[in-house]
């Protein structure tokens, strides 16, 4: 291998790089424009860093002084994505235990009701979801919000595979070492599995995030809307100009903590998704 | 004392029978070696007195109680697994604490007994190393510290050297043996190695197809094997078969060639005629002049031996070793010496001893 095919490489990856960085620069340099500017299709590609403001004051509301400011908008966002990721990989953990490791009647049976459960995504149940989550008067609760994004057949297939492939002998020698069920899942097999949760919880996190149809559905106060159903409404102004300026801001702001998760997490993230030593 | 009895055990698995109705007794401190194919339903008859399956029948007795139907762990048993099953994600010292704190052991008791494993088997500067970062031996000695620190009444040896290379294993097995010796701690160790079986049993049980072919130790099944399975599984190179009639009014075979072997130990039950399968070890053929021919096919010198394959007039296969090299192709008159003649009916396959009308009157009252 020479020195070329690098060359070759580091130049396939530095245009796949700037394919994707390029809208989120743009974005930013936007953010610290005139709504007017870039309205006119006037925007310029170098950010005008007098306006940095914009991002400090978008922050405290995202309209001049109106609206839920964007910092609780981002907690809320956090708040759900954290519970949605959390929520999921416990139920999932659990389920794919019993199905590997526990003989009961109609076990295959629930495996593969949770597997054709991949078909009914939010988008396709959200009426009945709805209509369960208002007869629980869960509508405008932060339960309400998370709760039916949680079940995952993905999760669960992903943890079969995963315990699948865990040596029958390294169960029978945690029997014989005395672990019950319970303290096998706790000291042994959540351990050898961190690799795989971590990666999953980086992506769940992200797929928890960027949730909008169910929010914009159930959510109707104020205080619970996320960052992504701020950023519309304030698109939305009814008549009045979008500041596209201040929607840019926001949406950078938006992007800054599934950015860190996903930076903090990134070497168990490719450990879990590659490895397969055990 | 601990004591180990197994009653009558069985296990079906579905439609087939794995293991049949087996009795076994060991004695404390005693290493029983369970050797046999891989099939014969060793690995099994371990797991069941381990309490990993349920047997179909019988009853597992160890020191008085009945441990049938515990949880393994209830059961005061420690295992080696054949591929270590080492928890890949705790450090030598942690995996062989794991059971003692899972047992709620104290904190100081459990350093003292790791600490005290650890140098015994010369893992004392591995401590804190994870099970990937240390060799196939070293791994190996891990899995038998992780039993140790229990300190249980009865270890389980499922095939632990099988994934060493031949050097290591030969190291380790005498390891093994020292050590039990040293900690006195009955075990029951399952092998397909017959030169395992043998250098490691105080006594071997010669499983076949899920029934027990014979419980002895191993110069007695070297010796006196049961039958034929038994006198062809044990022993390198294996026994060379011919088959045989009983004639001269049981004191000797007539081979098919028609030559007549007499036989040295005194004479066999049965009427003339009856069919016989003599067995030879490769061994206890020497070369003799005007002996029967051996058609040579093949000769592996083994430098202060050497192993001659060949083929006798019927197409029967039989090996010979003989000390010495410089042996070549072509044709070798051999005779087996009868001193070392082992009979089996061709039938059952059982080993036929001499007629208790040769033993003397006083020994047979005994039998």
């Amino acid at each position: 291998m020479g020195k070329r095919v690098d060359w070759l490489a580091h130049a396939v990856l530095g245009v796949g790089v700037l394919f994707f960085a390029f809208p989120v620069w743009l974005v930013f340099a936007g953010a610290t424009q005139t709504a007017g500017a870039i309205s006119r299709g006037d925007l310029s590609l170098l950010p005008n860093f007098h306006r940095i403001g914009t991002f400090v004051s978008v922050l405290r509301a995202p309209g001049v002084g109106t609206g839920t400011p964007v910092w609780h908008l981002l907690m809320v966002s956090a708040g759900m994505a954290l519970a949605i990721a959390l929520g999921k990989i416990v139920i999932s953990l659990a389920s794919a235990y019993a199905v590997v490791f526990f003989r009961f009647p109609f076990r295959m049976t629930v495996f593969w009701t949770i597997f054709i459960t991949l078909m009914l995504p939010v988008e396709v149940r959200i009426i009945p979801t709805y209509a369960v989550m208002s007869d629980f008067h869960l509508i405008n609760t932060f339960t309400g919000l998370t709760l039916p994004l949680m079940a995952s057949a993905t999760a669960t297939l992903l943890f079969r595979q995963v315990f699948l492939v865990v040596p029958d002998a390294l169960v029978e020698a945690a029997r014989m070492d005395g672990a019950g069920p319970f303290r096998f899942l706790k000291d042994i097999l959540i351990p050898i599995s961190s690799a795989n949760v971590a990666a999953l919880f980086v992506i769940l996190f992200v797929y928890g995030w960027n949730q909008y149809l169910w929010p914009l559905l159930v959510a109707t106060e104020p205080g619970l809307d996320t960052i992504v159903i701020g950023i519309v409404q304030l698109i939305n102004t009814g008549g009045m100009m979008t500041p596209w300026n201040r929607v840019m801001a926001m949406a950078v702001l938006s992007i800054v903590p599934p950015v860190a998760v996903v930076i903090a997490m990134q070497r168990w993230f490719v450990k879990g998704l590659t490895e397969s030593e055990r | 004392m601990t004591q180990l009895v197994i009653e009558n055990l069985a296990k079906d698995f579905g439609k087939g029978t794995v293991l049949s109705s087996v009795d076994l007794k060991i004695a404390d401190r005693e290493m029983l070696v369970i050797v046999g194919a891989s099939g014969c339903g060793k690995s099994t008859l371990l797991r069941l007195v381990a309490g990993l399956e349920t047997p179909s029948a019988g009853r597992v007795v160890l020191d008085g109680r009945d441990i049938t139907h515990l949880d393994p762990a209830e059961r005061d048993i420690a295992m080696v697994f054949q591929n270590y099953a080492l928890y890949p994600h705790m450090n030598v010292f942690e995996n062989m604490a794991y059971g003692l704190k899972v047992r709620r052991v104290p904190k100081a008791e459990i350093a003292r007994r790791v600490d005290e494993a650890a140098a015994l088997l010369n893992l004392a500067g591995l401590l804190g190393r994870r099970p990937r970062e240390l060799s196939g031996g070293q791994r190996q000695r891990v899995a038998m510290g992780r039993a140790i620190v229990r300190e249980p009444k009865l270890f389980l040896f499922d095939e632990p050297l099988s994934n060493l290379d031949a050097k290591l294993r030969v190291q380790m097995r005498a390891e093994i043996r020292r050590l039990q010796r040293r900690l006195g701690v009955t075990s029951l160790y399952v092998t397909h190695d017959q030169v395992e079986a043998m250098t490691l049993g105080d006594r071997l049980v010669v499983m076949n197809r899920g029934h027990v072919a014979q419980i002895a130790t191993p110069m007695e099944i070297f010796e006196r094997p049961a039958d034929t399975y038994v006198a062809g599984f044990i022993g390198a190179p294996a026994m060379n078969f011919l088959a045989a009639a009983l004639s001269h009014g049981g004191s000797a075979a007539t081979l098919a060639d028609g030559r007549v072997i007499p036989f040295a130990d005194g004479r066999r039950d049965g009427s003339d005629g009856r069919h016989l399968t003599l067995g030879i070890r490769p061994e206890h053929v020497r070369p003799m002049p005007n002996g029967m021919r051996l058609m040579v096919e093949l000769v592996e010198p083994l430098g202060s031996e050497t192993l001659v394959h060949g083929r006798l007039s019927d197409e029967t296969a039989l090996t010979v070793k003989l000390s010495g090299g410089g042996f070549g192709a072509g044709v070798l008159d051999i005779m087996p010496e009868t001193a070392f003649l082992h009979v089996f009916d061709a039938e059952t396959g059982l080993r036929m001893a001499p007629s208790a009308a040769d033993v003397p009157a006083a020994l047979a009252g005994a039998e």
